[in-house]
C-alpha cells in the first residue's frame, strides 16, 4: 500500500511498492489521461509532475512518489480553466492521434514554468517526446503561442 | 472517475461526441444488444444524418479517425450539401454489425490506403443532399407550399412569406419520408465548407486526458491480460509452467491463446505483466529459427538477377535499349523491415458468453475486426458486435489485421462473461508487427551518345505484402502483386510518372517468413527512395541538372510535372542556396495524388544532416480541409524520415531483434525540419486522390539527393545509422 497525493487528492493504493507510478494512476487510481508507450522513459507519453518536475512515470517506482505532489493532465486545468499550453494546443489544432499528446503538454507546461520565453534551441533540448503522428511542427508554433499567453 | 457513461441514444451507437462527451461506448448495452436498437428511434434522415429536435447534428461516420482527421473531413462533405450549422455537429459510429444487418448501409469502413475521404466523397455528399431535400419536403409540407420556395442555410429552412423553422423541428416529419436517390451535387465552385479550414471535431478532448483510447477502457468486472507470443514467427507453444506464477498477486489465470501465444489474466495489466515476465514458456521455434537478416539479404539479392520476375511497367525493348547503349549506369539499392510503431500499441476488449461476443477495439477497419470476432468466437453475425473506438495510430497496423482481436476473443473464450481487456507490451508490439516489406532493387540505365536517356530497368526483388494479405489478388494476376509497383506502374493510382522509350520494370518477388504489412505509404517508400535517387544518378551520370532531366521525361505527366515545378520554384532550384545549404529533389503519384518534394539540408562533419526545409506539393484535386492537409503532409515527412534515419528491424534467430525505441529511435522535435506545404486543386470530375500516405514517400529520396550534392556521398541503402549517419 502506498500514499499518493494526486492531483491535490490522496489516494490510498494497493500496490507493490515497485509498480511503476503509472500504472498506480493509471489502473488503481483510474485516471486514464496519463499514457504508456514503452515503459523504458523514452517516448514521454507517460510524462507526469512530481513537484513539479516533468517525470516520465513509466521508469518512476510508485513508492518514490509518496509524499510528493503529483500532477497529472486531468490536473493540468485549475478550478476549470485550461492551462494556457492546453489553449494553445486546441488553438493552434496540435493533436492529431492524441495519444502522445497528454505527456506532450505536461513536459511543455514545465518548459514553460521553467523558461517563460524558450527558444527554438530550449524546445529541442527539452522536449524529447515522441509523436509518430508527427505532429511537431504545430507543437513548436503552439509553445510559442502559449509563451505569449 | 466517470468512464461508464450511460448510453442516452440508439444504443447501436459507439460515438464519441465532439462537444467532449468523451467516449460513449456501449457497455450498458439492453439486453439483445445492437439488434434491440430500432432504426425509427431518431429522427434518422438517410444513412448519414440523425437530426435532433434540439437542432443537433449527427454525422455518421463509418472509417476511423486515427488522427488523419478524417473525420472532420467527411463531416465537411455531408454537411456542404446538408447545409446544416457547423457548430452543431458531432458525429458517430455506426457498428460493423449494423452495418451487416442493414445490408451494409454505410458501405465500407476500411480506412487504409488513404482511401476515407476519396473513395467515399460521393455517396457521403448525396447522403447530405438526400436529407436535405428530406427537411425541406417535411417543411412544404407543414406549409403546404411547393418545396421549390423552400430554402435551406445554416440549419434553419425559409420559406414563402417570411415562413420559418429549424431542421431540428422538422426532422421527424422528414424521416418518415422516403430518402431521394441519387440526388443532384453542388458545383465545387458554389462550395463553401468543403476547402476550408474548419476546426476539426475532436481536438478538445485529446489536452484533457479525457479521450479514451483502447488502452483506457474499463468495464466493470473487466480484467487484464498480457500475452507472449511465440517471438519466431511460425512457432509454436510447446509448454508451460503456469503454477510458477498463479499465486502472484492478482493473477486470475494462465492460458494458452490458439497454439501460438500465452497469456496471463490478472486483475491489472501490470500484475499480469509481472506474471508473465516470470511465467516459464518453452517454444517450438519451427522451421524458422535459423533465418537471419544476412540470409534473407542473400535470398532478396539473388532475384535481383533471376530469370523469373513479374512485369509491372514496359515499354519499348530494354534488352537492345540496353545493348546498344553508349553509356551504361548501375546501380543497387535495399530498404529493410520496419515496424508501424503506433503509440498507442495493439490491443482489444472482449467479452464472450454463449450467446454474444462483443469486442472493444481502436480498428482501421470496423468490419475486418467483426470476421476477427466471428472467426474467433465461432457465433454467428446476428451474436457478434464490435465497437470502434478512436485510433492512438494505425498506420496500417491496424486494419487487414486482427491478431490482436482474434487473441482477446480468444481469451474471452476460455473466461466466459468476464470482459478481458488485452493489452500488448512494446515490445510485443515490436516483435510481433507486420512489417514493411524488405525489397531490394538494381537499377540500370542507358544513354544515347548525346546522354539522353534510352532505356531503363528497374528490378525489384523482395516481399510481396499481397502475397501473404490478399493472395486471392496474386491468383488473379497470375502471381503478380500489382501493389509492389506502387508509384511505378503501368497506369492507374500508382503509374509511373515518367516516359522512357524503352522501360522495364519486373518484380522478382521473394517471401521471407516475417509477415509483411501495410505501412503508411505502403510501397511507395521504397520506390521512390530507388527511382527518384537513381534519377538524379542518371541526370548527374549525363551532366545534367536534375530538374532539367526529369522534366524531359515528364511530358506526357503534366500533373507529376505541376507538383515538381511548384516545388523547385518555391525552393528556389537553380538560384544560388545560402552558404552550407544543399537542395534536392523527389516526385511520384502514389494514391491518385501528385506530391513532390524539395529538401534544403546542411551536413557537418560528413555526418551530421540538419534537414533546413522541406517544400511540398500535393494535388490530390480537391482539397476539403487544407489545414488538415498541411498536418498530414507535415506529419508525413516525422514517419517517413524516422524511417529513413532510424528504423530498422533486423532479424536474428527467426525473430526480431529491436523491442523498444531504444534501439528503434524516432524523431524527436530537435530534428522536425521546417515544412512548407503546396496544395495543389486541380480539380475536374475525375478520381480524387488521398492525403494522408503520398508525401511520406518524397522526404527520404529529396533528403537523400541533398545529401550527395553535400557530399559527393550516395547512399543506398536505409536507415541512415547503418552508413554512420545521423539526422540532427
Amino acid at each position: 500500500m502506498v500514499r499518493l497525493n494526486i492531483n491535490g487528492k490522496d489516494h490510498n493504493v494497493d500496490v507493490d511498492p515497485s509498480t511503476p507510478l503509472l500504472w498506480a494512476i493509471r489502473e488503481n487510481v483510474g485516471l486514464t489521461g496519463t499514457k504508456y508507450g514503452c515503459g523504458v522513459a523514452q517516448c514521454g507519453a507517460c510524462t507526469v509532475h512530481v513537484d513539479g518536475v516533468a517525470t516520465r512515470s513509466c521508469s518512476f517506482p510508485a513508492s518514490a512518489a509518496v509524499g510528493k505532489k503529483i500532477v497529472t493532465i486531468e490536473g493540468l486545468a485549475l478550478n476549470g480553466a485550461l492551462h494556457k499550453v492546453q489553449k494553445a494546443w486546441i488553438d493552434l489544432e496540435v493533436p492529431q492521434c492524441g495519444y502522445c499528446q497528454s505527456g506532450m503538454i505536461m513536459a511543455v507546461a514545465e518548459l514553460l514554468k521553467n523558461k517563460p520565453k524558450p527558444t527554438d534551441a530550449d524546445i529541442d533540448r527539452e522536449i524529447t517526446n515522441i509523436c509518430r503522428c508527427g505532429t511537431f511542427q504545430q507543437v513548436r508554433a503552439a509553445i510559442h503561442e502559449a509563451a505569449k499567453a | 472517475m466517470n468512464f461508464v457513461p450511460k448510453m442516452n441514444r440508439r444504443s447501436f451507437v459507439v460515438g464519441t461526441a465532439a462537444a467532449g462527451a468523451g467516449l460513449a461506448v456501449g457497455f450498458d448495452l439492453p439486453a439483445g444488444g445492437p439488434q434491440a436498437a430500432s432504426a425509427n428511434s431518431v429522427p434518422e434522415l438517410g444513412a448519414w444524418v440523425v437530426i435532433k429536435p434540439d437542432d443537433s447534428v449527427v454525422i455518421r461516420m463509418a472509417r476511423s479517425e486515427m488522427g488523419q482527421g478524417t473525420i472532420t473531413g467527411l463531416a465537411q462533405l455531408v454537411a456542404e450539401e446538408l447545409e446544416c450549422d457547423w457548430s452543431k455537429i458531432s458525429y458517430e459510429y455506426p457498428t460493423p454489425g449494423e452495418n451487416v444487418k442493414r445490408k451494409r448501409i454505410w458501405q465500407s469502413y476500411s480506412t487504409g490506403g488513404s482511401r476515407g475521404i476519396r473513395e467515399s466523397h460521393q455517396y457521403v455528399r448525396e447522403g447530405g443532399a438526400s436529407a436535405r431535400m428530406m427537411l425541406l419536403q417535411a417543411a412544404a409540407n407543414e406549409w403546404k407550399v411547393p418545396v421549390e420556395q423552400c430554402k435551406a442555410a445554416n440549419s434553419v429552412i425559409t420559406g414563402p412569406d417570411g415562413k420559418r423553422t429549424t431542421f431540428g423541428k422538422v426532422a421527424d416529419a422528414a424521416a418518415k419520408l422516403p430518402v431521394p436517390e441519387k440526388p443532384k451535387l453542388k458545383d465545387p465552385k458554389d462550395w463553401k465548407v468543403i476547402g476550408k479550414p474548419m476546426k476539426r471535431l475532436d481536438t478538445a478532448d485529446k489536452v484533457t486526458g479525457k479521450q479514451v483510447y483502447g488502452f483506457d477502457l474499463k468495464l466493470p468486472g473487466m480484467l487484464n491480460a498480457a500475452i507472449k507470443e511465440s517471438p519466431v514467427f511460425g512457432g509454436k507453444v510447446k509448454s508451460f509452467d503456469a503454477a510458477k506464477v498463479t499465486g502472484m498477486k492478482g493473477v486470475k489465470k494462465v492460458v494458452q491463446v490458439r497454439d501460438t501465444a500465452v497469456a496471463v489474466v490478472a486483475d491489472t495489466w501490470w500484475q499480469a505483466k509481472t506474471a508473465l515476465d516470470a511465467l516459464p514458456i518453452v517454444w517450438d521455434e519451427g522451421p524458422n529459427a535459423k533465418v537471419s537478416s544476412a540470409s534473407i539479404t542473400a535470398e532478396l539479392k539473388a532475384g535481383l538477377t533471376a530469370e523469373q520476375a513479374f512485369v509491372g511497367n514496359q515499354a519499348g525493348d530494354i534488352k537492345p535499349a540496353l545493348a546498344s547503349a553508349a553509356k551504361k549506369i548501375e546501380a543497387e539499392y535495399s530498404y529493410p523491415y520496419q515496424n508501424h510503431v503506433c503509440m498507442e500499441p495493439m490491443n482489444a476488449t472482449a467479452r464472450y458468453t454463449a450467446d454474444k461476443c462483443e469486442v472493444w477495439v481502436p480498428t482501421q477497419d470496423g468490419e475486418a475486426s467483426f470476421a476477427a470476432v466471428l472467426a474467433a468466437s465461432g457465433l454467428p453475425a446476428d451474436k457478434c458486435e464490435v465497437y470502434k473506438i478512436n485510433l492512438g495510430g494505425g498506420f496500417g497496423r491496424r486494419g487487414a489485421f486482427q491478431d490482436y482481436v482474434h487473441q482477446a476473443v480468444n481469451i474471452a473464450k476460455q473466461m466466459p462473461g468476464t470482459p478481458i481487456k488485452l493489452l500488448w507490451s512494446r515490445e510485443e508490439d515490436m516483435v510481433q508487427g507486420r512489417y514493411h516489406p524488405v525489397m531490394q532493387c538494381k537499377l540500370v540505365g542507358a544513354f544515347d551518345k548525346d546522354n539522353n536517356l534510352t532505356g531503363l530497368h528497374m528490378r525489384l526483388s523482395g516481399q510481396s505484402i499481397l502475397a501473404a494479405v490478399r493472395p486471392q489478388v496474386l491468383e488473379a494476376d497470375k502471381g503478380r502483386d500489382p501493389l509492389s509497383f506502387q508509384g511505378v506502374f503501368q497506369s492507374g493510382e500508382h503509374a509511373f510518372g515518367y516516359t522512357v522509350p524503352n522501360l522495364l520494370i519486373d518484380h522478382a518477388m521473394r517471401n521471407p517468413h516475417v509477415p509483411p504489412g501495410f505501412w503508411r505509404g505502403v510501397n511507395i517508400n521504397q520506390n521512390a527512395i530507388f527511382m527518384e535517387c537513381f534519377m538524379d544518378e542518371l541526370a548527374q551520370a549525363a551532366g545534367q541538372d536534375e530538374l532539367e532531366f526529369r522534366r524531359k521525361l515528364m511530358s506526357k505527366h503534366p500533373r507529376n510535372l505541376a507538383a515538381l515545378n511548384a516545388v523547385a520554384e518555391k525552393i528556389g532550384w537553380g538560384k544560388p542556396a545560402p552558404q552550407g545549404i544543399f537542395r534536392g529533389l523527389a516526385q511520384m503519384k502514389a494514391f491518385n495524388a501528385y506530391v513532390a518534394a524539395a529538401a534544403e539540408i546542411s551536413v557537418t562533419g560528413g555526418n551530421k544532416i540538419k534537414v533546413h526545409r522541406i517544400v511540398a506539393a500535393t494535388d490530390p484535386t480537391y482539397a476539403v480541409n487544407p489545414a488538415q492537409i498541411d498536418r498530414q503532409v507535415a506529419g508525413s515527412f516525422v514517419y517517413g524520415l524516422s524511417a529513413l534515419a532510424w528504423q530498422e528491424c533486423t532479424v536474428k534467430d527467426g525473430r526480431i531483434v529491436e523491442t523498444n525505441f531504444d534501439s528503434y529511435n524516432s524523431m524527436r522535435i530537435a530534428q522536425m525540419p521546417k515544412v512548407e506545404s503546396i496544395i495543389i486543386q486541380s480539380g475536374g470530375d475525375g478520381p480524387w486522390g488521398g492525403v494522408g500516405e503520398p508525401t511520406i514517400c518524397v522526404a527520404a529520396p529529396a533528403v537523400l539527393n541533398a545529401f550527395f550534392k553535400a557530399t559527393g556521398k550516395r547512399i543506398r541503402s536505409v536507415p541512415l545509422k547503418n552508413h554512420g549517419i545521423e539526422l540532427v
